[in-house]
């Protein structure tokens, strides 16, 4: 009794568990300012810069990086590609835990997130694009909530009903492409009322086509991403099929992720070519936006090109990470950086400590929560008793 | 309160329903169609040629709005040495800038004809109402801030220390005392008619009339009335707008136009992407079935090659065995019939020799012989 106790104490006291239990609990100190002392109290937000990190990096990155679960399940289920369908159910997982966390970070944001479903069940101002994001988002959450459940069943040992949510796989997916559709290009239209505050390289009357097409990439980048992060701690979670299917997903993902973000740049040219905006280029801002699409778009583009032609899997993860980086770059530079680019410098808004703290707070909760449902639930291996039920 | 299933999804049916026929309202935006403003509406003309900085207007504002006191008073005219903005205690403000001597412009909500902020409020909190005033309530706002992002004046305010009960703040172009016939609080205590209410259009032609009298004095050019669509405050300048920090860039669309585009897609990709991807679907799936149909062919159209082949051989053996057999039962019969043959001569040429030798002996060995052989033959019948 004494010994085993003592191991059981040991294992919950692991680092990783310190360092999360400990990034939590200030994160519940801040949470208590924050609804007791106001945003004004926690944040550098004002008049002038209404939103900051918490929607330029919670909401909108963490939409886009969530795009692997529409991703990953149109590739299988859809389109046919079988090969992909061990990386289905982390991909649906995380985007699950993602769109969640986003709606859990709104609550931080708005200033009264006990009425954030007025909007769809009491007073719908459709003429928003932030209501089509609103109805989407809650939409696809239920969606990605109904795709979560046959591991959660299959766990739980509820065979009846995780026959029935099974069936409805195809209808699931193809709603969640069609929601995903919309609310990812939502997300860049936001922007396009302001067009006097955002800078003309990156305002566009395509904003929001091209906040569609590179959360296409966003997603697979994250999904290779993701993949070797599981790999490196949860290996021994993952059966055969997985491992054996997990080098095929690199590779087709980083070739797929490849090709989308030439065609990114290509649309991004013709977005200034439509403006005539070459002039910009020149400039200040024109560096930095070069930097952005030169340096964080084909850069890593080229690698996942040359990598999956040499069938180098190291280069392509090296590649996955550098297109999240540019993801996260973009969207901060559209909804932050070039935002309010007119105003003098003491004007512009720059995170509090604590703004950073619940991000990082909000990230940690999603990674505990999966390696919760990860160490438990059939994610990354196949339930014995369902093998061959695809 | 409990709720039926099929309310529920009543309710949801019209939620997706209105997006629908909004995005459609919206997508009028790209026709001919062009809303001019409430014809009743009304606004205010800000002369800022004859605002003399005095700040009345914002201590009225103040008292009307029952806003909290600044730290300085109202009469302290240094205030203006820096430049501000509407703010959740002071829903207008004068500026100070530099012209041929000091100019002064009051800032405050310019009520726009097609309101960014109205068109970007996803739970219908901020309207423009038919007074020309754009208005918000409160109870329904979530707290967004998203009409702040959109506003291109910068106005809305957001009471970011108020934990419980945030709300936007801004200018309501004193609605309710507009209703009771008085006018705005700014405009009543202005004492040097820099401030004008009455209808718009009334408005916009007095300011032509203004600068047609005296074209010298100011810039040919009403600001608000094509500005973003226009808005119901109008203003004239003795200088550059530019110059006392209002914007020349924002161009004559209204907003709404903006997200117009975009906004229509939405119910097309509603309409379109589900026949596309049942259609993608559908290519995959069958390209699998014949793929495995011509699999399971291939293999048995293999099958019954090999088959006919190994009967093909099989008969092929056959006939070579019964040919083989027939000719060896021939030879057999042949060679029986040739050592029949021989031994036949054999006897015939031994038969000759004992004619000519010892005659009667053989033939009697070979009459025992024929006998004895024939009682066997009987004997096996039997």
């Amino acid at each position: 009794m004494g010994p085993e106790k003592a191991i059981a104490e040991k294992q919950y006291f692991t680092p990783f568990n310190v360092v999360a239990g400990i990034i939590i609990f200030v994160g519940l100190i801040i949470t208590i300012l924050r609804f007791t002392k106001g945003i004004g109290a926690v944040t550098n937000l004002d008049n002038n810069n209404p939103w900051g990190l918490w929607i330029g990096f919670d909401l909108l990155c963490g939409v886009s990086l969530a795009a692997g679960g529409y991703m990953t399940s149109s590739a299988c289920y859809i389109f046919g590609l079988k090969k992909y369908h061990s990386a289905v159910r982390p991909a649906i997982l995380t985007a699950f835990l993602g769109y969640a966390l986003v709606v859990f970070a709104l609550n931080y944001d708005v200033g009264r997130p006990w009425k954030l479903p007025y909007p769809i069940f009491y007073s719908q101002g459709t003429s928003s694009l932030l209501f089509e994001v609103g109805l989407c988002v809650f939409l696809y959450l239920t969606v990605l909530f109904v795709e979560t459940t046959p591991a959660a069943f299959e766990w739980l040992g509820f065979k009846r009903i995780r026959h029935w949510v099974v069936r409805l796989t195809l209808v699931l997916t193809i709603f969640g492409v069609v929601l995903s559709t919309l609310h990812q290009s939502s997300l860049g239209a936001l922007f396009l009322i302001a067009p006097s505050k955002l800078h003309p390289l990156w305002y566009s009357g395509y904003l929001h086509v091209y906040f569609f097409i590179s959360s296409m990439f966003a997603g697979l980048s994250m999904v290779i991403f993701e993949g070797t992060l599981a790999h490196k701690w949860l290996h021994h979670k993952m059966d055969d099929t997985h491992l054996a299917e997990a080098n095929g997903v690199v590779l087709g993902f980083g070739k797929a992720a490849s090709f989308i973000m030439m065609g990114y740049v290509g649309i991004k040219i013709i977005g200034i070519a439509v403006d005539n905006n070459w002039h910009y280029l020149t400039t200040g801002w024109g560096l930095w936006f070069l930097v952005e699409l030169i340096g964080f778009v084909l850069f890593p583009a080229i690698l996942y090109s040359v990598g999956s032609r040499e069938k180098n899997t190291k280069l392509i993860r090296i590649a996955a990470i550098w297109t999240v980086l540019g993801i996260v770059l973009n969207r901060l530079n559209v909804s932050l950086i070039a935002f309010n680019w007119h105003l003098p410098s003491a004007d512009r808004y720059f995170p509090s400590f604590m703004e950073f703290f619940i991000t990082i707070f909000i990230i940690t909760i999603g990674v505990v929560a999966y390696r919760f449902v990860v160490t438990r639930m059939p994610i990354l291996y196949e339930h014995p008793e369902y093998k061959k039920d695809h | 309160m409990a709720i039926s299933r099929r309310k529920f999804l009543g309710s949801l049916g019209a939620t997706i329903g209105a997006t629908t026929t909004g995005a459609l309202t919206k997508a009028y935006g790209a026709t001919n169609k062009h809303f001019k403003g409430y014809p009743e509406g009304f606004g205010v003309l800000h002369d800022t040629t004859k605002c003399i900085g005095c700040r009345k207007c914002e201590q009225a504002c103040n008292e009307v709005n029952k806003l909290d006191k600044p730290e300085r008073p109202f009469d302290d005219l240094k205030v203006m040495d820096q430049k501000r903005r509407t703010g959740e205690a002071s829903y207008t403000v004068v500026n100070k800038f530099k012209g041929s001597g000091d100019v002064f412009a009051k800032k405050q909500c310019n009520h726009c004809q097609e309101p960014a902020c109205a068109s970007a409020c996803f739970v219908k909190a901020l309207k423009k109402d038919e007074t020309g005033a754009v208005v918000y309530d409160e109870s329904l706002c979530v707290g967004c801030r998203y009409c702040m992002v959109a506003c291109p004046f910068n106005i809305p305010a957001y009471t970011y220390n108020d934990p419980l009960t945030p709300k936007v703040t801004k200018c309501t172009m004193c609605l309710p005392r507009i209703l009771e016939g008085k006018l705005p609080g700014c405009v009543d205590i202005c004492p040097r008619e820099a401030l004008i209410f009455g209808k718009r259009k009334d408005l916009v032609k007095l300011a032509w009339k203004k600068i047609n009298k005296n074209p010298d004095h100011y810039i040919e050019h009403v600001y608000g009335e094509y500005e973003m669509g226009g808005t119901s405050w109008l203003y004239l300048s003795g200088i550059p707008f530019e110059q006392i920090d209002m914007r020349e860039d924002l161009g004559v669309t209204p907003a709404p136009q903006f997200t117009s585009g975009a906004l229509g897609t939405v119910p097309i990709i509603v309409g379109l992407w589900p026949v596309l991807l049942t259609g993608v679907y559908a290519i995959s799936k069958r390209k699998e079935k014949i793929a495995s149909q011509e699999l399971e062919q291939a293999v048995k159209s293999t099958q019954a090659l090999a088959e006919n082949e190994m009967n093909d051989q099989l008969s092929k053996l056959k006939d070579k065995m019964t040919k083989e057999k027939e000719t060896a039962i021939q030879n057999e019969v042949k060679k029986a019939l040739q050592e029949a043959a021989k031994k036949a001569e054999e006897d015939a040429k031994a038969a000759q020799e004992a004619e000519t030798g010892d005659d009667e002996a053989v033939e009697d060995t070979n009459a025992v012989d024929g006998t004895n052989a024939a009682d066997d033959a009987v004997k096996e019948e039997e």
